[in-house]
Order: C-alpha cells, then sequence, then structure tokens
C-alpha cells in the first residue's frame, strides 16, 4: 500500500542526542549515525487510531480528575491551542498526554522525594483528543519550577510535559511547554539543548488575555506543529534497488 | 527564496516522571476508569518480548517507556489501537515487558516483502527526541536475509542488533531484546 510518506525531519531543529549540559544525556545518547530510510512503509505511516471512547469526562481537567475533597491548589489556567502539520493542515482526532508537578513543583511519582508537598487534590496526569479543526484544551494549574541534580543544583522553569501522537507513527512528538516570561526559561539546560532560538520560542505558550474564564482562570495558548505529509503528484519508485 | 513551511515542534525529553502521563499506575496514581491496559488486542500467536535497556556504562536504564506498533499474526495493521502498546522499565530492575502477538511478515513501500517486526520508540529521560529503531525474531532467519531494511544496515552487528532472542528457559513463547542506548553493541536507530 503507497501512502504519502512525510518531510525529513530536521534533526539541527531538535536538540542533538548529546549535550553535556545536560548531563544525562551523555551516557544515553547513541554515537553512531541514525540509519536514514528514504521513505517510511506501512509500519511508518500508519499509527493508532484512538477514539473519544478512551477519555473519561475529566480526563481533561487536571483540577478536578484525581481530586478527593477540593479542587486542585494553584494558579488556575486554561491550556489551548490547535495542532497543525507542516502544510499547516489541522490535525483532527490525535491524543495528547500531559503530565506536569503541582503548584510546588513537586510530582506525584514514587521517585520524587522533593520537599514541596503533595496536594491530595492534584494528580497531575490528563488527556484530551483535538476537534474536528484540530483545536484542544485542558484546564490544570500552573505548576511550580523545581530544583534538580545537573550542573550541581539548578531549577526548571515552569512546564507541562506533552505527549502527542499523529496519523503516522512517525509523527509522534513529546515536548514540554514553557511559560512566556519566566525568568527561568534561559537558564534551563534542558531547553538550552536546542540551539535555534526561534526553535525555542515554539516552546512557549503566550497568555491570552482573551480566552480567559472571566473571574475563575488565566488562558494560555500553545500551538503544536507535527511533521507534513509530502504532495503525491508523481508516484516515482526507484528503479532496481 | 524556497518556499517556507512551518517547522515541526521541536522535541523535549520526556524525563524521569514520563510515567505519570504515559503509565499513571507505574507513577503510583490511580489508573483511570477508561484506562486502556497497555497490552496489544491483536490476533496471532501470543508472544512475550521482554528486556533491558542499557546506556554507554552498561548500567540498565530503569525510568525508561517503551512503545510498540506493529500488525497482527497475518501481518494486517489493525484500524484502531489494538497494533499499539506501552511498558516500563522496572523501576528496580530495568526489565521491560510485552505482553502481544507475533506479527506476519508485509510489504516495503517497494512491494518487496518485509520480516515480521515491531517498530519500537525508547523515550527517558537523557533522550532528548525518542529513538526508533525495529525488532525481528532469531526465528525467521530466512525473511531476515530477506528484509530490505536489515539489508540496508551498514554491518552484520548493526543486523543483529534488531534479532530479538527466542529465550529457551521461558515458560511462554518468549523473546529477548534488548536495547543499547550506546556504546560496543549499539543498538540500530532509525531516522524515517
Ligand atoms: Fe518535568
Amino acid at each position: 500500500m503507497s501512502r504519502p510518506d512525510l518531510f525529513t525531519r530536521d534533526r539541527n531543529w531538535h536538540p542533538p542526542q548529546y549535550d553535556p549540559g545536560y548531563k544525562s544525556t551523555v551516557l544515553r545518547s547513541p554515537r553512531r549515525n541514525l540509519i536514514s530510510l528514504e521513505k517510511g512503509g506501512e509500519g511508518e505511516l500508519t499509527g493508532p487510531v484512538f477514539g473519544h471512547q478512551i477519555l473519561d469526562e475529566l480526563d481533561n481537567d487536571l483540577i478536578r480528575n484525581y481530586a478527593t475533597d477540593g479542587d486542585a491548589i494553584g494558579e488556575r489556567i486554561v491550556v489551548h491551542g490547535q495542532v497543525l502539520d507542516q502544510n499547516a493542515k489541522p490535525q483532527p482526532g490525535v491524543l495528547l498526554e500531559v503530565w506536569q508537578a503541582n503548584a510546588g513543583g513537586r510530582y506525584r511519582h514514587v521517585v520524587d522525594g522533593y520537599v514541596a508537598p503533595l496536594d491530595p487534590n492534584f494528580g497531575g496526569c490528563g488527556r484530551c483528543i483535538t476537534d474536528d479543526e484540530g483545536r484542544y484544551f485542558f484546564r490544570t494549574i500552573r505548576p511550580g519550577p523545581y530544583p534538580w541534580r545537573n550542573n550541581g543544583c539548578e531549577w526548571r522553569p515552569a512546564h507541562i510535559h506533552i505527549s502527542i501522537f499523529g496519523h503516522a507513527f512517525t509523527q509522534r512528538l513529546v515536548t514540554q511547554l514553557y511559560f512566556e516570561g519566566d525568568p527561568l526559561i534561559p537558564l534551563c539546560p534542558i531547553l538550552n539543548t536546542i540551539t535555534d532560538p526561534a526553535a525555542v520560542d515554539m516552546l512557549i505558550a503566550r497568555l491570552d488575555m482573551e480566552n480567559q474564564k472571566v473571574f475563575d482562570s488565566l488562558a494560555y495558548r500553545f500551538d503544536m506543529v507535527l511533521r507534513g505529509q509530502r504532495s503525491t503528484y508523481f508516484e516515482n519508485r526507484p528503479q532496481g534497488n | 527564496m524556497p518556499v517556507k513551511y512551518l517547522k515541526e515542534t521541536p522535541s523535549q525529553t520526556a524525563g524521569p516522571y514520563v510515567h505519570i502521563g504515559m503509565l499513571p499506575a507505574v507513577a503510583g496514581l490511580k489508573v483511570r476508569t477508561q484506562e486502556k491496559p497497555w497490552i496489544t488486542g491483536l490476533k496471532g500467536e501470543t508472544i512475550v518480548i521482554e528486556g533491558t535497556v542499557y546506556d554507554g556504562d552498561r548500567e540498565p536504564v530503569r525510568d525508561a517507556v517503551l512503545e510498540i506498533w506493529q500488525a497482527d499474526g497475518k501481518g494486517k495493521f489493525d484500524g484502531g489501537y489494538a497494533g499499539f502498546a506501552r511498558a516500563a522499565s522496572d523501576l528496580k530492575t530495568g526489565l521491560y515487558r510485552f505482553e502481544t502477538v507475533k506479527p506476519g511478515g508485509f510489504t516495503w513501500h517497494d512491494g518487496r516483502m518485509q520480516a515480521p517486526h515491531v517498530t519500537v520508540y525508547i523515550f527517558a529521560r537523557g533522550i532528548n527526541m525518542h529513538l526508533h529503531t525495529r525488532l525481528y525474531f532469531s526465528d525467521e532467519e530466512k525473511a531476515n536475509a530477506e528484509d530490505p531494511v536489515l539489508r540496508m544496515l551498514p554491518s552484520q552487528a548493526a543486523r543483529d542488533s534488531l534479532v530479538a532472542c527466542v529465550d529457551p528457559a521461558a515458560k511462554e513463547k518468549t523473546y529477548r531484546f534488548d536495547i543499547v542506548l550506546q556504546g560496543e553493541r549499539e543498538t540500530a536507530f532509525f531516522d524515517v
């Protein structure tokens, strides 16, 4: 079966696997070249299709989805945006998964021992599926910065982890969302693994006063771009290899 | 001036707390009522795939999350998500485990037959962009020898790095697939 291939991934735009500024990459980065396949096959150009039936009603509401006796504590925010491909074509029906620390910078995870307390009403995990126009939203609290061991003690800017599926498995992307104006952004060794300031800028959510929920939540807008599909005007098959 | 297209959103590491978002039960969170157990629901011969991800010092990576995407026993892709599964490396031992089916072979984009294989993605702290590899099966020697992607690899060592071996001691049919992120027996990773 022939399917449209994707634009080549720009590996200089994405962070390199090896960056000693972020120490964990040193022993976890392959040294050999990646093997380029000239074109994906069915296994690369198909991918899992998740329907709305996998979602709970509260999956995109991190203020309530793990709450037991009240709302999660913190600055109430709505994060929303549109998922496009590189041709600016909206991507409907794609699954987004998000995870984050609570307002004090603590993760609800067995391995997080940070001194900041857990919030009994906050799990820090959510999901949503884009609508017909590729739009998504979720409600949460703004996560706190937290310290981590890297070059001595460093601090992560406030961030939300985002995992996203496209339609092809090779559109798959995991990234992090940062908040406009956060003074920790330029100091972050993980964000600084990205060399192009224009690429860093794509990871910064913008304060969106127009879409606030009045007397309730601020809004941040965060659009995402997945790999685009090549046009298939001419099906040219390389001969004899 | 060449035509401009939008740039892709850049990748960032999934970090050490990846389980909260991708496998909440591993992080210690209650599982959502609609949570699919991340085991493939495909038809075919039931198999287990297990192994360890190693770093450049041959230490197990205990915080990795792996995803697989594969065809069913007849080499067909399900229209939904049955061919998809996720597993975490054990936080203490580093061992990961999938229960799935052995996929059938299917054609490559140029019509040549590919050996049965599974697409594997690896996410972890210190991996700035998920790594993409393929798992082939040691008991498919003939099909592996003809496989167009295996044949594209630069060395026998690279080919060997993608072949999961039958574990003769296991009760269930089990294939062992270790992934080496760096160093002498480094796994071959793809850019597709
Ligand atoms: Fe984080």
